[in-house]
């Protein structure tokens, strides 16, 4: 019997590969220190050193990132999810209209009608999530049409429910969340860092996780191992809506208002958060961590410029020229390392 | 080997497609560390077979015996789970995962971390990727490593350590060679000859003869949806299989 080749030609992570995977990060790293040195020269006051700047890009990556984080699983099993911005839209109505009922009608405490707009306000992203992911497992609609659909049908409903105004809150305690403290971190920070841990928990260590990459690369090769796609497809949209939801109330909590069009700007930044952090638009790869890199190099490049008083205009054509440059990266590392030259 | 009984046993198939007669009364026999190749042109019948027996197709007469007893399989699934697992041409892998996750795909051993959080045991992953790996004599040095980092004979390997780690008893592989370059070919043939060492029943379909002859130790030919005929390797020859596909 002929022995099968005994070392395999390129294998997995050479040096050169984990550099590549690091690649955010090491961006992530070469801003700060380009803006440092900016900042510097420019006003002799520091950067990332200013505790003020470092927690200021902190809560200016919050909200995109959760998004990004639900992005994340949508992008890695070959999908996308367009709905996303406007089902946080959505939600910041619904969470800051609950919040009110729940005071004002229901008479609970502020504490007590806090939790119950939160609570609404996520359970609504269940509708838009699951009618996402249906429309795409059993109905066969690309998932770039089916959640563009959503898209528009999330956004006329908030701007229904709100009667095409803001919903102003008066409770003190949602407006808390948004915008005090906890031994000096933000709220909003601690419970984004939360929602990282657990998703990256999910992600790389249960059987949802590594099925939704398994789907990413093959879906005929996840349904012939026994994996109930349409199953994992829906999962994975229900779990994009309700981050969607989770952003939404959190932004109702910073602005104290619900707005419908709380997260039209920041479908694209989540998007371009988890492309940055190394995902493939193709499916198959990607990790929670790349996508907080992601982040924090658009939360970087968006408030730096700030700092050094550039035109804010420019912050746009900054991240969209940072967008291209990571997916030609990532092409090139594909051409590179992929091994095999055929498809 | 026929002293044995046969594991699976195909009796009198039929299979209607609308008013389509795809299968009329087939049948087929494989026996423990035997390989079938099936012959035949195209629409012969030969898929249709094979999806009858790995859970695709329902059939509209006749029996599949698995270790003598009748089975009905409504899903791949089922069939996967009896002992029959089919290795398509495009192996079916996800190419981003390691060996082990291509083996476990599906039914991934958990572990706890911290003593109540369930978790991927990836070490029993890379440990049974490599055993299982060993067996078909391919040794692989970075268990982490996506699949789509090996050759094709190799990803080939994978898909088959797969099937035998799950002990499957018979081994359906549709046109194995058919997207490889020579030299992988011959260790594709070299890995059917590992199954039938480790004792299982393998089906095999290939245009290509020359493989069908290297490896096969019965050819059954099928043509129009029929037996046409069934010959040992060694007591035939090309140009008879030949006729017998095309029924001159």
């Amino acid at each position: 019997m002929t022995a099968i080749a005994v070392s395999p030609p390129v294998t997995g992570k050479s040096w050169l590969v984990r550099i590549a995977e690091l690649r955010a990060w090491l961006f992530l790293a070469f801003l700060i220190v380009f803006f440092e040195i900016w900042v510097r020269l420019g006003s002799g006051a520091e950067f990332i050193f200013r505790p003020y700047n470092l927690q200021a890009i902190a809560v200016f990556a919050a909200v995109p990132l959760i998004l990004g984080l639900g992005q994340t699983f949508v992008i890695i099993s070959a999908g996308i999810d367009l709905s996303l911005g406007f089902v946080m839209g959505l939600s910041s109505v619904i969470s800051a209209q609950a919040a009110n009922i729940g005071a004002e009608t229901l008479g609970l405490s502020l504490p007590l009608a806090m939790l119950f707009g939160i609570f609404v306000g996520a359970a609504v992203t269940i509708i838009p999530g699951l009618v996402n992911g249906w429309l795409i497992a059993y109905l066969k609609v690309p998932p770039f049409i089916g959640t563009l659909g959503m898209y528009g049908v999330s956004r006329g409903a908030a701007y229904l429910f709100a009667g095409g105004m803001t919903v102003g809150i008066s409770n003190r305690w949602f407006s808390a969340i948004g915008n005090d403290r906890f031994y000096g971190v933000p709220y909003l920070v601690i419970l984004t860092a939360i929602a990282c841990l657990i998703l990256h928990y999910v992600l790389s260590q249960t059987r949802f996780g590594q099925h939704t990459y398994a789907m990413g690369a093959s879906q005929a090769a996840a349904r012939r191992a026994g994996i109930d796609v349409k199953r994992l497809t829906i999962k994975i949209y229900l779990l994009s809506a309700i981050m969607g939801g989770f952003a939404g109330a959190l932004y109702t909590g910073r602005f104290s208002a619900g707005a419908p069009q709380a997260g039209e700007a920041l479908l694209l930044d989540s998007i371009a958060a988890v492309v940055i952090g190394g995902a493939s638009l193709f499916g198959g790869s990607g990790t929670i961590w790349g996508t907080v890199a992601g982040a924090f190099v658009i939360a970087v490049i968006q408030y730096g410029l700030v700092l050094v008083d550039v035109e804010p205009f420019w912050q746009f054509i900054a991240v969209g020229l940072v967008i291209i440059v990571s997916v030609l990266v990532d092409q090139a590392q594909r051409r590179y390392v992929g091994g095999r030259t055929v498809e | 080997m026929s002293d044995a009984a046969p594991i699976l046993s195909v009796r009198d198939v039929t299979k209607w497609f609308g008013g389509v007669q795809a299968l009329n009364k087939v049948s087929l026999d494989v026996y423990p560390g035997e390989v079938v190749a099936l012959a035949g042109d195209n629409g012969a019948g030969k898929s249709t077979v094979i999806k009858t027996v790995s859970g695709v197709f329902g059939r509209d007469g006749g029996d599949i015996l698995l270790d003598g007893r009748s089975v009905s399989f409504s899903t791949p699934q089922e069939a996967r789970d009896a002992g029959i697992e089919t290795i398509y041409q495009d192996l079916s892998l996800a190419d981003n995962l390691s060996i082990g996750a291509n083996i476990f795909l599906g039914r991934e051993p958990m572990r706890k971390i911290f003593g109540f959080l369930p978790a991927l045991d990836r070490k029993k992953m890379a440990d049974v990727a490599r055993e299982t790996m060993a067996r078909l004599d391919f040794h692989v040095e970075r268990l982490d490593a996506p699949v789509a980092a090996f050759s094709g004979g190799q990803r080939q390997a994978v898909a088959i350590g797969r099937a035998i780690y799950w002990n499957a008893r018979i081994v359906i592989m549709d046109e194995p060679t058919a997207a490889l370059g020579v030299p992988e070919q011959r260790k594709v043939m070299s890995l059917i000859q590992s199954l039938k060492a480790e004792g299982k029943g393998v089906i095999f379909i290939s245009h290509n003869l020359r493989d069908i002859f290297e490896v096969a130790d019965r050819i059954v030919v099928f043509r129009r949806g029929e037996n046409a005929g069934e010959r040992k390797p060694s007591e035939t020859s090309g140009d008879e299989i030949v006729r017998l596909m095309v029924g001159k």
